[in-house]
C-alpha cells in the first residue's frame, strides 16, 4: 500500500499585496522503502508542498488531498493531524542550528517528541534519546545529549535533527533540504545515513532539493516542480537521462561536467523565477523557455493560453511541456 | 534592552517610546541600494506610509501642535489675552480665587477658562507652553541624534580600541540615575537660561540609547559587500561613512527621532513638574500641571486641558513613530 | 563563570567609583559653598571659613573624594572639636541640616521605594504580559486591535493624569478608601496593600502598556522561529508548543527590561512619590535637593546608581541562566 498519496495539493497564502498561489495542482505518491526527491529553486513551492503535508502550513489555505496510509489529512481535525506528526511522519529541517531550540539540551528535545507520543518516562525517554543519537552515528551520545545545540558542530546538529526525527519510529520522512548548509564530504555522510536508515527500516523518504546532485544521489522517483507547479516527473534514472521539460534540460545543462570541452560555458537559464503574486499566463516557464522563443507566433500560443497540465508519456514519466515531443 | 528613553520619568510619559530592542529596525533590505530594481525605497516607504491612519492622524495632531505654537502671538492676538496679562475680573475672590463661570471660567474673553488666583488666560499659555515643550523637546532630539549617530557610527565603523573607549562611556553614561542627575545637574545650575539648559541636560543622558543602535547597525553595515568593495578601491573613510553607510542608516536615524520626541516631551514636562526645568512665569505645560494638580477637586478644567495637550503630544508622535518604523522596516510591520 | 563574574565585579566597582567622582565634582566644583549652606545665608564670615575648616572642605579636592570613597567603606568623623558627629559604616556623608547620617536617612525611605516599585512592577507584568501574550497569540483579531489601541493610549497618558483621575474617582466620587499614606507592610500588611493600590495603579499602567506591546511583538517573532515550527513537526500539543517552545525565549528580553527597570525605579520613582506624597526615596531627594542638603543629594544619587549597576549585573545572569548561548565557559 502506498504510504502518502497527494493528490491536486494546492497552497494559497493572503498577502498585503495580494493572494499568492504557492502550489497548485501537485500529485505524487510515496512508497516504504522508496524515496522521492523533489526539486526546484528556491520559490518553486518545494517547501511549502512539505509543510502542508505535515500540517505545518499556518495561514495558509490548503485544498486537494493528502492521504497518510489511506488516511485524509485535508480538513481532518487537528488532533488526527498533530497524532500523526513526529511519530508516523516526521520531518527533517534544513539549518539545524535555528531549526533546534536553542534553550533546551539535545537529548530533551529528543526525548520531548518520545514522552509526547509513547507517554514513557522521563529516564525510558532519555534513554531513548542516547539510542537514536547513537544510531545517526554521534560518539558518546550519552554524554553529547545533554548538550545544546550550540555545542554540536554543522554535521552533527543535523544528524541530531535526523534522530529527533527517527525517535519515534516514523513511517515517512520529509527532509526539506538536509544537506544545504553542510560541508560537501558531510552532506555525504547525512545522505549515506538517510539512505541506510531508509533500507534499514523501510521508511518512505522525501527529500526536497535545490541540488540535483543530491537528488541523483538518493532518489528513486523524482519531482521537478517550478513556479509553484510540477513540470515532470520521472524515475530519477529515466530523468536525468532522457529529460523532456524544457526547465528540466535547462537544470541538466546548467550543472557543470568534467566531459565538458575546456572553454565551454555552462549554460545558466536566462531570467529569473516568476512572481507568485502575478505569474506569466498559461505556462509559468514560458518566458525563460528556449522552445517558446524559438517558436513562431502561432505555436506560441499554445505555450501561453492555458496552464499545461503533466501528461503522461511513458513508464511513469509525465511532463507538462505542450510542445515537448516536438523538440526530443 | 530597556525603552530607548527611560529616563525613569516613574511611568512618565518619559518611557512611552513604544517597543524597543526587539523593534529596532533592521537594516532594511529595502533601503539596500542593490536592492533598488523597481521603485526607490523612499516611495515604498512613503506608500505603505500613507495607507496608515494612525500616522496620518499622529501627523496631524503634531502639525496642528506646530502651527499653534509658531502663531502663538498672533493666535493671542485674536483671541485678544496674552500668556502674562491678569484678569482679576475673570475670577471670584470670594470663592478663592476660583474662575468665575461654568468649566474653568470658558468664556468669550478667556476661550479655555482662566487660571485661578491670578487669572491668566489659559488658551495663551497653552500656545506659549506649546513652544516651550516643542523647542526643547525637537533641539534635544536633533543634539542627541547628531551626538548618538556620530559617536555610534564612530564607534561601530573603527571598532577597536576607539570602540573599547565609547561604549565604556556609553556604558557609564546609561549607568547614572538619568533623572536624578538630570534634577541634581539642574538645580545646582544658576543663571543660565532655562530652556537651553534643560535642552543640553536632558541630551546629556539620552544619547547613549540612539548610539548603541547605531552602533550595532553600523557593525553589521560595514561588512556589506558594496562597503567593502568601497574600501578595496581605496575609499576613504569619511567617504564611506558619510556615502555609503550614513544613508543606509537614515531610517533608522528617522523613527528613533521620532520616538525619541515624546520622551523627551513627556522628560521636559516632568523635570518643570518637579520644580527643576522651566521656571515661571514662563508658561509650561509642566509648571500648569503642577500648578493645577492643587486644584483638580475645585477645577478640573485647569487641570484637565495642559494634561491633555501632553497626552495628545506624546501619543501623536508615538502613532507616527511607530508607523515610520512600519514604513521603514517592512520586516516588522508583517510580524 | 567565576572568571566572568569576577570581570563584572569589577567592571562596576570602576563604573561606580566613576560615578561617584562625577556625582562629587559637579556638587564640590559648582559655586555652591556647602560650608555657607550649613551655615546659613547671614553666617558672618569668620564663621564660614570655621565651618569650611571643620567640614574638610579646605583639603584639595583630591583628597576630599578620597576621604569620601574611604568613609564609605571605613566610616568617619566628620567635622572636629564639638561640631564632631560620627558617620558609621557605610557612610554616605552626614547631613547637617536634618543632623544624621545619609545612609540612614536613606534606609528610613527605602521600604517605601522599594514596596512601590515593587508592587507597580508586579501589576505591570501580570497585566502587561497577559495583554501581550493575548494579543500575540489573537494576531490581527479584534481582540488584538483592541488590546494594541488601549496600549498606545495609556502609555500616552501622563502619570499626572492617571494619579489625578484616580484619586478623584476611588477617593472622593466613590469614597472608596481614604487619601492615600504610606503605612509600612510589618505595621499592617492589609493596610500597606489598601494605601499602595492607588501609586501602585499609577506607576503600573503606562509601564504595564509598555510591557504589552513589548511582549506582543517579541511572542510574534518568536512563534515565527524555525524552532517553534520544529516542536510543532514534532507533533507536540499547541499548548506545549506556545508555552514551553515559543514562550520562554519570548519572554527572555521581558525579564531583561523588568530588571532595568525595577532598578532605575527602586529611587527613581520620584513624579509618582510625588504625587502622592510618598515618603520615598525619591521624595528625600527632591526635598533634599529643595533644601540643597547636598550630602543626601549625592547619597542618593550614588544609591540609585548602584540600583541600576547591581540590576545590570543581576540581567546578565539570568540571561546566562535562561539562555545557554548566554553562558560564558
Amino acid at each position: 500500500m502506498t504510504l502518502l498519496e497527494v493528490n491536486d495539493l494546492a497552497v494559497e497564502f493572503t498577502t498585503a499585496e495580494g493572494i499568492v498561489q504557492a502550489v497548485k495542482g501537485i500529485d505524487f505518491a510515496v512508497a516504504r522503502g522508496q524515496t522521492l526527491g523533489i526539486v526546484g529553486e528556491s520559490g518553486s513551492g518545494k517547501s511549502v508542498t512539505s509543510l502542508a503535508v505535515m500540517g505545518l502550513h499556518r495561514g495558509a489555505k490548503v485544498t486537494g488531498s493528502v492521504r497518510f496510509e489511506g488516511t485524509e489529512l485535508i480538513g481532518a481535525p487537528d488532533e488526527t493531524v498533530r497524532r500523526l506528526r513526529g511519530r508516523r511522519m516526521a520531518m527533517v529541517f534544513q539549518d539545524a542550528l535555528t531549526a533546534l531550540h536553542p534553550y533546551f539540551t539535545i537529548g530533551d528535545q529528543i526525548a520531548e517528541a518520545h514522552r509526547e507520543h509513547h507517554g514513557s518516562s522521563r529516564k525510558e525517554s532519555w534513554a531513548r534519546a542516547v539510542e537514536v543519537l547513537g544510531d545517526v552515528g554521534i560518539p558518546e551520545p550519552a554524554r553529547r545529549a545533554g548538550e545544546y545545540p550550540h555545542q554540536f558542530s554543522g554535521g552533527m546538529r543535523q544528524r541530531a535533527m535526523i534522530a529527533l526525527a527517527l525517535s519515534c519510529e516514523p513511517d515517512l520522512i520529509i527532509a526539506d533540504e538536509p544537506t544545504t548548509a553542510l560541508d560537501v564530504t558531510v552532506q555525504a555522510q547525512v545522505l549515506d545515513l538517510l539512505m541506510r536508515l531508509k533500507d534499514e527500516r523501510g521508511l518512505g523518504i522525501i527529500v526536497i532539493t535545490h541540488d540535483l546532485g543530491v537528488i541523483a544521489r538518493v532518489a528513486d522517483e523524482v519531482l521537478v516542480m517550478y513556479g509553484g507547479a510540477a513540470v515532470e516527473q520521472a524515475g530519477a534514472e529515466r530523468l536525468f537521462t532522457a529529460p523532456r521539460h524544457p526547465y528540466t534540460r535547462g537544470l541538466l545543462e546548467s550543472l557543470p561536467r568534467l566531459d565538458a570541452a575546456d572553454g565551454e560555458p555552462l549554460h545558466a537559464i536566462p531570467g529569473n523565477p516568476p512572481s507568485l503574486l502575478a505569474p506569466p499566463a498559461g505556462c509559468v516557464f514560458h518566458p525563460r523557455c528556449p522552445v517558446y522563443a524559438a517558436a513562431d507566433t502561432g505555436q506560441r500560443e499554445l505555450c501561453t493560453a492555458a496552464r499545461p497540465p503533466l501528461r503522461l508519456l511513458a513508464d511513469g514519466h509525465r511532463n507538462a511541456c505542450v510542445r515537448s515531443e516536438e523538440t526530443t | 534592552m530597556t525603552a530607548p528613553l527611560s529616563t525613569g520619568l516613574s511611568g512618565g510619559a518619559g518611557a512611552a517610546a513604544g517597543d524597543p530592542g526587539a523593534a529596532a529596525p533592521a537594516p532594511d533590505p529595502a533601503l539596500d541600494p542593490q536592492a533598488q530594481q523597481t521603485a526607490s525605497p523612499w516611495r515604498l516607504a512613503w506608500e505603505r506610509l500613507r495607507r496608515r491612519r494612525a500616522a496620518l492622524v499622529g501627523a496631524g495632531i503634531i502639525a496642528f501642535f506646530v502651527l499653534a505654537a509658531v502663531f502663538a502671538p498672533v493666535l493671542t492676538a485674536i483671541s485678544g489675552t496674552g500668556p502674562d496679562a491678569t484678569d482679576k475680573r475673570a475670577i471670584d475672590p470670594y470663592l478663592g480665587g476660583l474662575p468665575r463661570g461654568s468649566a474653568g471660567g470658558m468664556s468669550p474673553q478667556h476661550w479655555l477658562g482662566v487660571e485661578p488666583m491670578l487669572g491668566r488666560d489659559i488658551f495663551a499659555r497653552l500656545l506659549y507652553g506649546a513652544r516651550i515643550s516643542l523647542t526643547v523637546a525637537f533641539s534635544a532630539a536633533v543634539m542627541i541624534t547628531v551626538i548618538g549617530v556620530l559617536l555610534g557610527i564612530t564607534s561601530g565603523y573603527f571598532g577597536g580600541r576607539i570602540d573599547t573607549v565609547i561604549s565604556r562611556f556609553m556604558d557609564v553614561m546609561m549607568s547614572f540615575p538619568s533623572l536624578i542627575f538630570m534634577m541634581a545637574l539642574l538645580s545646582v545650575v544658576q543663571n543660565v537660561n532655562r530652556v537651553l539648559l534643560l535642552i543640553v541636560v536632558m541630551s546629556l543622558f539620552t544619547w547613549p540609547y540612539i548610539a548603541r543602535v547605531i552602533r550595532g547597525q553600523t557593525m553589521s553595515l560595514k561588512h556589506r559587500e558594496y562597503v567593502e568593495a568601497a574600501r578595496a578601491s581605496g575609499t576613504t573613510s569619511a567617504r564611506i561613512l558619510f556615502s555609503e553607510i550614513l544613508p543606509n542608516l537614515t531610517g533608522t536615524i528617522i523613527v528613533y527621532l521620532t520616538l525619541a520626541i515624546p520622551g523627551l516631551i513627556g522628560a521636559e514636562a516632568g523635570l518643570t513638574y518637579l520644580g527643576v526645568g522651566v521656571r515661571p512665569p514662563t508658561p509650561s505645560w509642566g509648571q500648569m500641571i503642577a500648578d493645577s494638580s492643587l486644584y483638580y477637586k475645585v477645577d478640573p478644567m485647569f487641570f484637565v486641558l495642559p494634561c491633555s495637550c501632553l497626552f495628545l503630544m506624546v501619543l501623536a508622535f508615538t502613532l507616527l513613530g511607530d508607523a515610520l518604523r512600519d514604513a521603514l522596516d517592512p520586516k516588522g510591520s508583517r510580524g | 563563570m567565576t572568571g566572568f563574574l569576577i570581570r563584572r565585579l569589577f567592571g562596576i566597582a570602576v563604573t561606580l567609583l566613576v560615578v561617584c567622582a562625577v556625582t562629587f565634582c559637579i556638587f564640590y566644583l559648582l559655586p555652591n559653598d556647602p560650608a555657607v549652606q550649613f551655615c546659613g545665608k547671614d553666617c558672618p564670615p569668620d564663621r564660614v571659613a570655621e565651618v569650611r575648616q571643620q567640614m574638610g572642605l579646605n583639603a584639595p579636592l583630591i583628597v576630599q573624594f578620597g576621604r569620601y570613597v574611604l568613609a564609605i567603606f571605613a566610616g568617619r568623623t566628620m567635622g572636629s572639636g564639638s561640631y564632631a558627629v560620627q558617620c558609621h559604616f557605610p557612610c554616605f556623608g552626614y547631613s547637617f541640616q536634618s543632623g544624621r547620617p545619609v545612609w540612614d536617612l536613606m534606609m528610613d525611605r527605602l521600604p517605601t521605594s522599594a514596596s512601590l516599585a515593587i508592587g507597580a512592577a508586579v501589576i505591570w507584568l501580570l497585566l502587561g504580559l497577559a495583554a501581550g501574550v493575548l494579543s500575540a497569540l489573537r494576531k490581527n483579531t479584534w481582540i488584538d486591535r483592541t488590546v494594541m489601541v488601549a496600549t498606545i493610549g495609556v502609555a500616552a497618558l501622563p502619570v499626572y493624569f492617571t494619579a489625578m483621575i484616580l484619586l478623584y474617582v476611588v477617593v472622593v466620587v466613590l469614597g472608596l478608601m481614604p487619601y492615600p499614606r504610606y503605612v509600612a507592610f510589618t505595621d499592617d500588611p492589609f493596610g500597606w496593600v489598601q494605601n499602595l493600590l492607588l501609586p501602585w495603579t499609577t506607576l503600573a499602567l503606562t509601564f504595564a502598556a509598555i510591557y504589552a506591546r513589548m511582549t506582543r511583538s517579541s511572542v510574534i517573532e518568536t512563534l515565527a522561529e524555525p524552532y517553534v515550527r520544529t516542536a510543532r513537526a514534532k507533533g507536540l500539543r499547541e499548548r506545549r508548543v506556545v508555552g514551553r517552545h515559543g514562550l520562554r525565549p519570548a519572554l527572555t528580553p521581558i525579564a531583561t527590561m523588568l530588571g532595568m527597570d525595577l532598578g532605575g525605579l527602586l529611587a527613581g520613582a520620584l513624579i509618582t512619590e510625588s504625587l502622592f506624597g510618598l515618603p520615598g526615596v525619591g521624595k528625600l531627594f527632591a526635598d533634599s535637593l529643595a533644601k540643597s542638603d547636598q550630602p543626601v543629594v549625592m547619597g542618593i544619587t550614588l544609591l540609585a546608581s548602584f540600583f541600576i549597576i547591581t540590576s545590570n549585573l543581576v540581567v546578565d545572569l539570568v540571561y546566562a541562566w535562561i539562555d545557554p548561548r548566554a553562558r560564558v565557559s
